[in-house]
């Protein structure tokens, strides 16, 4: 069922997920997504007509056992990570903030 | 000292007598990386420094005649995909080159709480993303049974270096199959725990619905001990579940007498390589032998599985890997005059082509018009997938099949075709989208002496039966 992926295709979706592909990298990902998603579309034999999609496992777990995600924890302040050992990691930061490239033109 | 088989039983023993320290066991291993790794290629750091201070720590205990605590001494290695605090964390990405987390992952600091001694990070796909370690951007690890061929994926330099005794045993990450296929390939034990069962925090995230941390091992009794220390819930991760924690190492050794096995033709199939048919077969004998009892049954949506997995898995790790943006860690390309550029550039230096593969995979299937025709729909098969198991269940104790399709491949053999090398993870995915635990044992060699596992899977928190069952396998090899 599904459509051939384009080239645009390929570009449109490197814009979305902020990739910047060369374009013999364009023309290999054009081959490889069509490749596995004519795998994929493998899917379309199952009649899923009222089957509930599934996130994650706890949800079809039911009361089988404790659904995990449910148990909250206090709402107490504790202490975070200092600000000082995480700005060290960044590219480029003053003593406060990361820095990045001007985002606002005047 | 065999250090390729030293377990922590008998580790823990050299301790106690006085045969070795810490500190020396702790120089052992790092004297044998030092002269053995460069052919093999899995370690990407080494933490000396905080290795040799918890040895030191451990080694003044025991001289005070201090009770030891249970890891106390055993030398592990970690995943480079799991923050420790000191040592950089690449997760085999030139994106993190440089990073340094200031944080210590939950599982890696529960295990040191317990006395373990961390040598240094291991050798990974790109992200845990791959199924031959050969997309690391630090280089392929090598298989230590046979160098020409890989040592599986993404957990490729864990499970080398348990099974070139670089370690007594090493934790890695299993998404789709990343601890199962590599333990298998490597000839060692590999335990997937049900997902929620350890905690994920600092685990570098790919899948987060998929994503869990686990061990590899020289044999099932070691698994059941690391998987006791790292187990339960975590403030720090809500998904890290309440589940009581149960006594796994007495539970893997009871009897398996009067249990049912389940036996899925589905895993039997087309593409099953026959020396593998053959051993996982003498398994099953082996079990039935030890009295289970061997009951056939289907899991009638597996062939769905593979396509469903790298429907959800890519489209998770498109969102969970939109954050490596050159703004907070690791690389920034400084030569764009705009921040948009700037994190095009960035991104485009710094993921490899497997993780662009897959990102634009997932960003193509989350996007306006063909969400419901691919996402939702493998959610939807996601439920299928799920209910064989919960329903194979239902009559069985647990389910064993073979762990791979094929022995451990050449090097190169699949880099060229990446529908080729997700077929690799045939039987991996399902159990791994189900959030059910497995664990992968050794049961055999080719006859050319690569080695071959058997996957033994559990249902939903139900660790301490997979690996009884596995300890029975591990039982009938000796």
């Amino acid at each position: 069922m599904s459509e051939t992926v384009t080239l645009d295709v390929v570009r449109r979706v490197a814009e979305l997920a902020l990739l910047e592909l060369k374009d013999d990298e364009v023309a290999r990902m054009q081959k490889d997504l069509n490749a596995i998603l004519g795998h994929i579309d493998q899917l379309n034999e199952l009649d899923t007509a009222g089957v509930p999609p599934m996130a994650q496992v706890s949800e079809i777990l039911g009361g089988q056992v404790e659904a995990s995600a449910e148990a909250l924890r206090e709402d107490v302040v504790r202490p975070s990570i200092d600000r000082t050992a995480v700005l060290r990691e960044a590219p480029e930061a003053d003593h406060r903030f990361f820095k990045v490239p001007k985002v606002i033109e005047r | 000292m065999n250090f390729e088989t030293l377990s922590i039983d008998q580790a823990r023993a050299a301790l106690t007598s006085g045969e070795t320290t810490a500190t020396a066991l702790a120089e052992a291993h790092y004297a044998r990386i030092a002269q053995e790794d460069g052919k093999i290629n899995s370690y990407l750091s080494l933490a000396k420094d905080r290795a040799l201070a918890q040895a030191s720590k451990i080694d003044a205990l025991a001289k005070a005649g201090d009770p030891l605590p249970p890891l106390a001494g055993i030398p592990l290695g970690i995943k480079d995909v799991l923050t420790m605090v000191g040592s950089p964390a690449t997760a085999g990405s030139k994106i993190l080159e440089g990073y340094h987390p200031p944080y210590d992952c939950t599982a890696v600091a529960k295990l040191e709480a317990a006395g373990a001694v961390l040598l240094g990070k291991l050798n990974c796909d790109e992200f845990a993303m791959g199924s031959s370690n050969e997309n690391s951007a630090y280089g392929p690890v090598h298989n230590p049974r046979a160098l020409d061929r890989v040592p599986g994926g993404s957990s490729g330099g864990s499970a080398a270096a348990v099974a070139a005794g670089f370690c007594v045993a090493s934790l890695g990450t299993d998404t789709g199959g990343s601890i199962r296929q590599p333990a298998a390939f490597c000839g060692v034990t590999g335990l997937l725990p049900t997902w929620g069962r350890v905690s994920r925090f600092g685990l570098i995230a790919f899948a987060s619905s998929l994503d869990r941390i686990g061990p590899f091992t020289k044999n099932v009794k070691d698994a059941a001990t690391l998987l006791g220390v790292m187990a339960g819930s975590d403030i720090m991760d809500a998904t890290a579940s309440h589940t009581p924690v149960n006594d796994y190492v007495a539970e893997s050794q009871k009897p398996v007498a009067g249990l049912k096995i389940g036996v899925p033709e589905e895993y039997f199939g087309e593409g099953l390589d026959p020396e593998i048919r053959t051993a996982v077969e003498k398994s099953i004998a082996d079990l039935k032998a030890a009295g289970c009892e061997i009951k056939k049954i289907s899991l009638p949506h597996t062939r769905y599985a593979i396509p469903t997995y790298y429907v959800i898995a890519t489209a998770e790790a498109s969102s969970n890997l939109s954050r490596f943006d050159g703004v907070r860690f690791g690389l920034r390309d400084k030569s764009a005059p705009t921040l948009t550029g700037m994190y095009r550039q960035t991104r485009d230096a710094g993921f490899g082509a497997e993780v662009k593969r897959r990102i634009l995979l997932g960003t193509y299937a989350l996007s306006a018009g063909y969400y419901d025709a691919y996402y939702k729909k493998a959610q939807q098969v996601r439920t299928l997938l799920t209910r064989d198991f919960l329903s194979a269940f239902a009559d069985v104790d647990a389910i064993v099949t073979p762990m791979t399709p094929t022995p451990a491949f050449k090097l190169g053999e699949k880099t060229d075709d990446p529908v080729a090398m997700y077929l690799a993870d045939v039987y991996t995915v399902a159990a791994s989208l189900a959030g059910i635990c497995g664990v992968s044992v050794p049961c055999g060699n080719t006859k050319d002496g690569l080695p071959i596992g058997v996957q033994i899977l559990g249902k939903h928190f139900d660790e301490g039966m997979a690996l009884r069952v596995a300890q029975a396998v591990e039982n009938a090899q000796k």
